[in-house]
């Protein structure tokens, strides 16, 4: 209680939401004549004023392709761009830059992955085991991977509060599971899962474990060592960079005994027609000029994250999460999924009587924009018997007034749409 | 009332609310009153598809003219299915077939539907011409 207390204290020294928000000019905004409240954070966070900047800069004066030429732009976009690994390395605390591959996003990260790793290791009669909240990024690529390897895909369940059980977990980890790959934090839940232990349990047993991190880089310090992750994803374009961005961070070990998942320039030691060897990680996953724009802007906003501290992010976050859990499960009708103890900051509810898209038109006239609908995680709204849910996911440049204008605006919406 | 009267009238409406709001609250009541569909009707077959949330639409033939009935499990769908059926409903097939749904644009509902809501408008039009041109058909080969 009293360290909470004296981090509460030091954040908001440092914690200005006024000119965290200046930085943020799209929140100035006008939607529909009314201030924009920007609660979609989870499906993409917007863009300070420093990535853009750090992307307008590269591109009016140091933009030409990497790794390639022997002349002075070349060579300062190449310095640039691997500097942009290092930092992510840090950012991340992998164990070396090498560990670090750049891709276009978490879902491309799975999926190169899932081929990599899975045309590897996976054989008839394998497991690959995942939950029952994973994205379509963390399901279809390993279905499909399946079905070309004669592998099995089993789910552990979601309980109703949306959390796994580790018991469940434990039963379903066999002689062959071959890995396990689980969302850190769930997007359409909120939930934060206990995946430190579950890394454990599974290394128990020599099964590696994939993290889909697109959820929890944007709230929380990830550090893969200390998880002992063997795979961690993650999208740019949630955490304040670019679309365009991911990362994928692999345990060298693995990196190393993994096939190219694409063929191309950028990824070659040597080609003949007869034969190609790779080069050495990262380079042999990142076939094709990379986005190098994109991890510039990227490294900008990583930079930006360490400056205003997860600490300071997270505790604003809470106390918007604690405000409005409050109130919209005070509003009557409203029902809220995903009511794990361990949380970010996002709320799935229904609303009974209403359908989430007239929900979320009816919100979006007075300014407040949510995602409404199975947030890729069609499975997971099976599981509750819902076609959908409205979700607002808050960052911390939101505020508790924005938090009161959604509880305000769904009290309205609720008005109209339920008779 | 020939169909680009109907769109007048509904333009005409349109522009006595104040905003957005208030339209909303005329769509969602036009929503709430529209005439129960058939539940036999409410299947597979009657499915629009491009549409997010699910709406059934059914026509008949009746002397050249075509009969609609609808629904949905949202409320502004069923509002605005409304809407779509006051101005084709009993209108002569082959009308309905070359009609030009202006009022659309006039009342300026696309512009205040979400991408996929608009898609699934053109959806509805695209299956109630459809269903028009099938029925005309229908009548003239017996
Ligand atoms: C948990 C989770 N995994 C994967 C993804 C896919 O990310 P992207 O579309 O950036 O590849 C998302 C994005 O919505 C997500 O929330």
């Amino acid at each position: 209680m009293a360290f909470r207390e004296e981090i509460a204290v030091r954040s908001e020294n440092r914690f200005d939401l006024e000119s965290i928000r200046a930085d943020f000019p799209i929140l100035d905004r006008m939607v529909r004549g009314n201030p924009l409240v920007y609660l979609d954070n989870g499906a993409s966070s917007q863009k300070p004023l420093q990535v853009i900047e750090a992307i307008t800069e590269y591109y009016l004066g140091t933009h030409a392709n990497v790794h390639r030429g022997v002349h002075t732009l070349s060579q300062e976009a190449t310095d640039a761009f691997e500097r942009a690994r290092r930092t992510s390395q840090s950012f991340l605390n992998a164990g070396s830059a090498e560990e670090v591959i750049f891709t276009s996003g978490t879902t491309e990260a799975i999926n190169l992955v899932a081929n990599s790793f899975g045309l590897r290791f996976l054989g008839e009669g394998d497991e690959v085991l995942i939950s029952g909240m994973e994205h379509h990024a963390n399901i279809v690529p390993w279905q499909m991977i399946c079905a070309r390897t004669g592998a099995t895909l089993n789910i552990i369940p979601v309980e109703d509060d949306g959390t796994i059980s580790l018991e469940k977990y434990a039963s379903l980890l066999t002689e062959r599971t071959r890995i396990v790959s689980v969302v850190h934090v769930s997007n359409t839940l909120g939930t934060i899962n206990p995946v430190g232990q579950m890394i454990r349990m599974a290394h128990e047993r020599g099964i590696p474990v994939l993290l889909d991190g697109a959820q929890a880089v944007p709230h929380m310090k990830i550090d893969v060592r200390a998880l002992d992750a063997d795979f961690y994803v993650t999208s740019g374009h949630k955490m304040l960079g670019p679309t365009g961005t991911g990362l994928l961070y692999g345990k060298m070990e693995w990196l190393h005994k993994m096939e190219p998942y694409q063929g191309g320039g950028e990824m070659i030691e040597r080609v003949t027609f007869e034969k190609t060897t790779y080069a050495p990680p990262p380079f042999k996953f990142e076939a094709g000029t990379p986005n190098i724009a994109g991890f510039i802007g990227l490294e900008a906003a990583m930079q930006y994250i360490q400056r205003i501290g997860y600490d300071a992010m997270r505790m604003q976050e809470e106390k918007i999460l604690q405000y409005a859990t409050e109130r919209l499960s005070g509003i009557k009708g409203v029902r809220l999924i995903g009511t794990a103890p361990e949380k970010v900051s996002v709320i799935s509810f229904i609303v009974d009587g209403a359908h989430p898209f007239d929900v979320g038109t009816i919100l979006d006239q007075q300014g407040i924009a949510v995602r409404t609908g199975h947030h890729c995680t069609q499975p997971l709204m099976d599981r509750y018997c819902i076609p959908g849910t409205v979700r607002a996911s808050f960052a911390f440049y939101n505020t508790i007034e924005e938090a009161e204008k959604l509880a305000t605006s769904l009290e309205r919406a609720i008005s109209m749409l339920v008779a | 009332m020939t169909i680009n009267e109907i769109q007048d009238t509904i333009i005409g409406e349109f522009s006595l609310f104040g905003d957005w709001m208030e339209k909303y609250e005329y769509i969602i009541e036009l929503g709430k009153s529209l005439p129960l569909i058939d539940p036999a009707y409410k299947d597979e077959a009657h499915l629009i598809h491009g549409c997010q949330s699910q709406v059934w639409l059914h026509g008949e033939e009746e002397d050249g003219r075509i009969q609609f009935t609808a629904d949905s499990d949202a409320v502004i769908t069923k509002g605005i299915i409304a809407l779509l059926i006051r101005v084709l409903n009993a209108q002569p097939a082959t009308e309905i077939a070359h009609a030009d749904l202006y009022f659309i644009d006039r009342i300026g509902l696309k512009e205040h539907l979400s991408p996929t809501r608009a898609n699934g408008l053109a959806s509805m039009v695209k299956q109630m011409k459809y269903d028009a041109i099938a029925l005309n058909g229908k009548t003239k080969a017996s």
